[in-house]
């Protein structure tokens, strides 16, 4: 499984109230979710995200409430990755849960700018900034954690 | 190798004798937890996933708390469909308007969790129960169905960190200013994926309330769980509560500790948590007397929304007005918390001093309703985060801090020692 795009880039502890602000948390629906994605740190973002385009945050991302609702928002706003230095621990397990990749690697994290196109191998873990030729190497995910991502989460992976 | 507190709860529950840090298991849980919010994406994936059945449904709590009563017409449909599902599987802690109270104000006092328990809650704050002896941690809305439907869940075993509390606090510090003490200290991500569990002489200075709102926000330091061992405070506060049978864990001698904090709460000074991290921590001796005004003041949440916090508050608003330009909003965190206040003539204080009582709700502390701020307004509030934007409009700023703080704020404007409103 691969993933490649442009990268929107942000810093320390990101979290799920600036990911989708609970003012938008009266709905499930992932599509209006999606329409708020980051729009208290990054009024543009779901102006500018294409699909297949991927995020990359430093520290704690995500970290806050435990609302599944937050990598609902980032997944169907089209990003097909998220790289960070390191992951809130709700965050990271319902990232997983729902089948949104996500990657921890501090020197990537650090050195990938906003604007870089990225390729992402997810069964090597290496990750490439095409844009300054740059390579990375992540902790791959093991085998069944793939499944479930490729499966699209946790349910589906179970009951298919 | 020695088991912390919380490595030998998960043991318990997965049929082990051992286990240790790092280590993959499979667990049976005592309470699932869901709320008005979480509770409807994890319906949807309940059904997604077939699902006819849940595991127990004497061991699911369904609490309607954050948009109730209900805010909007889309909150009113997410509490309706959980209202369905609840009656459809007969599920008995299902808590609407009438009965509810915050979540984790509530589960503790109903005794639906205790000693021993092993909860997860689509709720970050499911952290709480640990106040009890409990192991309880926050997951999302796929691992609650998961939990409702199987009764069990995976875990990666936690380490841990050890904080040994020391020698008695001093009048008007709380465990609010303890435990924001502690995330100053130790940074927002300072316990990711850890355990916080505390030891020491000082846990016996403190009341149930005070360790609830110290394990409520072990999530702020990124911990998987806090958690205090039982003793006779604790003991007293299930005793005709728990509906379980409660198992006392302690550490072993030989547990193995990552790091080990030792505070002595003798010196420790009422704290405010600055915009927008609970990390920025400062003591009120930091803080010029008129250097941060507030236009709000809220008492109230899952950590601070309990009998001791409405008195503490009460202790200082007796016989003060709220000051010109501060809407003071008081919410007491349960039915039943909200009858005591009353009956202990808490409320004609509140009222008496210019302070509003609102109905239990989580409401304004994730910029819900109840009390949202404007675009430049800042709020002292007891709530558990103050992250950009969380009680309302992205520039606008939140001050953590505890109810004698808040409340001698609400009086002075500015944030405020509450010694210098206080009665000595």
């Amino acid at each position: 499984m691969k993933a490649q795009g442009k990268v929107h880039k942000y810093g320390d502890n990101v979290d799920t109230d600036v990911i989708i602000p609970a003012r938008y948390l009266n709905t499930s629906s992932h599509k209006e979710l999606a329409q708020h994605c980051m729009e208290d740190i990054d009024i543009d973002f779901t102006k500018n995200v294409k699909d297949g385009d991927i995020m990359v945050a430093e520290k704690n991302f995500g970290c806050g409430s435990s609302r599944e609702h937050a990598p609902i928002a980032i997944k169907a706003s089209g990003i097909s990755c998220v790289i960070a230095s390191t992951f809130a621990r709700i965050f990271y397990r319902n990232a997983i849960n729902i089948g949104l990749p996500i990657l921890e690697c501090d020197a990537a994290a650090k050195e990938i700018s906003s604007g870089d196109e990225v390729s992402v191998d997810f069964d090597t873990g290496v990750i490439t900034d095409i844009t300054t030729g740059k390579t990375f190497q992540a902790e791959p995910f093991p085998p069944f954690i793939q499944e479930i991502i490729s499966d699209g989460g946790l349910i589906k992976h179970v009951t298919k | 190798m020695g088991m912390t507190m919380s490595q030998k709860i998960l043991a318990a529950h997965a049929g082990l004798e051992t286990v240790k840090a790092g280590q993959l298991i499979e667990a049976k849980l005592d309470m699932v937890l869901g709320n008005d919010i979480t509770s409807p994406v994890a319906i949807n994936v309940f059904n997604d996933g077939k699902a006819s059945s849940v595991f127990d449904n004497t061991k699911i709590a369904m609490v309607m708390d954050h948009f109730t009563p209900n805010k909007d017409i889309k909150a009113a449909e997410q509490c309706k469909q959980v209202r369905s599902f609840a009656d459809k599987y007969d599920i008995k802690n299902f808590f609407d308007v009438g009965q509810m109270g915050i979540e984790h104000a509530l589960l503790p006092e109903k005794g639906l969790v205790g000693p021993g328990t092993l909860c997860i809650g689509a709720d970050s704050h499911t952290c709480t129960y640990g106040a009890l002896g409990a192991f309880s941690t926050g997951v999302g809305s796929t691992d609650m169905a998961a939990g409702m439907i199987s009764g069990k869940t995976w875990f990666k075993v936690p380490s841990a960190i050890k904080f040994v509390l020391i020698n008695k606090p001093a009048k008007y510090i709380s465990g609010k200013d303890i435990i924001l003490h502690i995330i100053g200290m130790i940074g927002v991500d300072g316990a990711l994926y850890r355990s916080m569990e505390f030891f020491g002489d000082g846990i016996k200075y403190l009341n149930i309330d005070d360790r609830l709102c110290i394990a409520n926000m072990a999530i702020e330091a990124g911990a998987k769980n806090g958690i205090f061992p039982v003793d006779d405070i604790t003991r007293e506060y299930i005793k005709d509560r728990f509906k379980g049978e409660p198992v006392e864990y302690t550490a072993d001698e030989d547990a193995e500790y990552d790091e080990t904090y030792t505070i002595d709460l003798s010196t420790l000074r009422p704290t405010v948590s600055f915009p927008h991290l609970p990390e920025n921590a400062r003591t009120v001796d930091e803080i010029g007397q008129t250097e941060v005004k507030i236009d709000q003041c809220v008492i109230g949440s899952c950590t601070n929304g309990r009998i001791s916090d409405l008195r503490a508050a009460a202790d200082i608003l007796r016989g003060q007005k709220v000051a010109k330009g501060v809407r003071c909003i008081i919410i007491p965190a349960t039915q039943s918390v909200y009858l005591q206040a009353m009956h202990e003539g808490l409320f004609d204080i509140f009222i008496e001093a210019g302070a509003v009582v609102s109905t239990p709700t989580c409401g304004p502390c994730l910029g819900g309703h109840m009390g949202i701020l404007a675009q430049g307004e800042r709020a002292i509030s007891t709530t558990n985060r103050n992250f950009v934007g969380r009680m309302g409009h992205v520039e606008s700023e939140v001050y953590l801090a505890s109810p004698a703080v808040a409340a001698a704020s609400a009086v002075t404007g500015y944030i405020t020692d509450p010694a210098k409103i206080g009665s000595n």
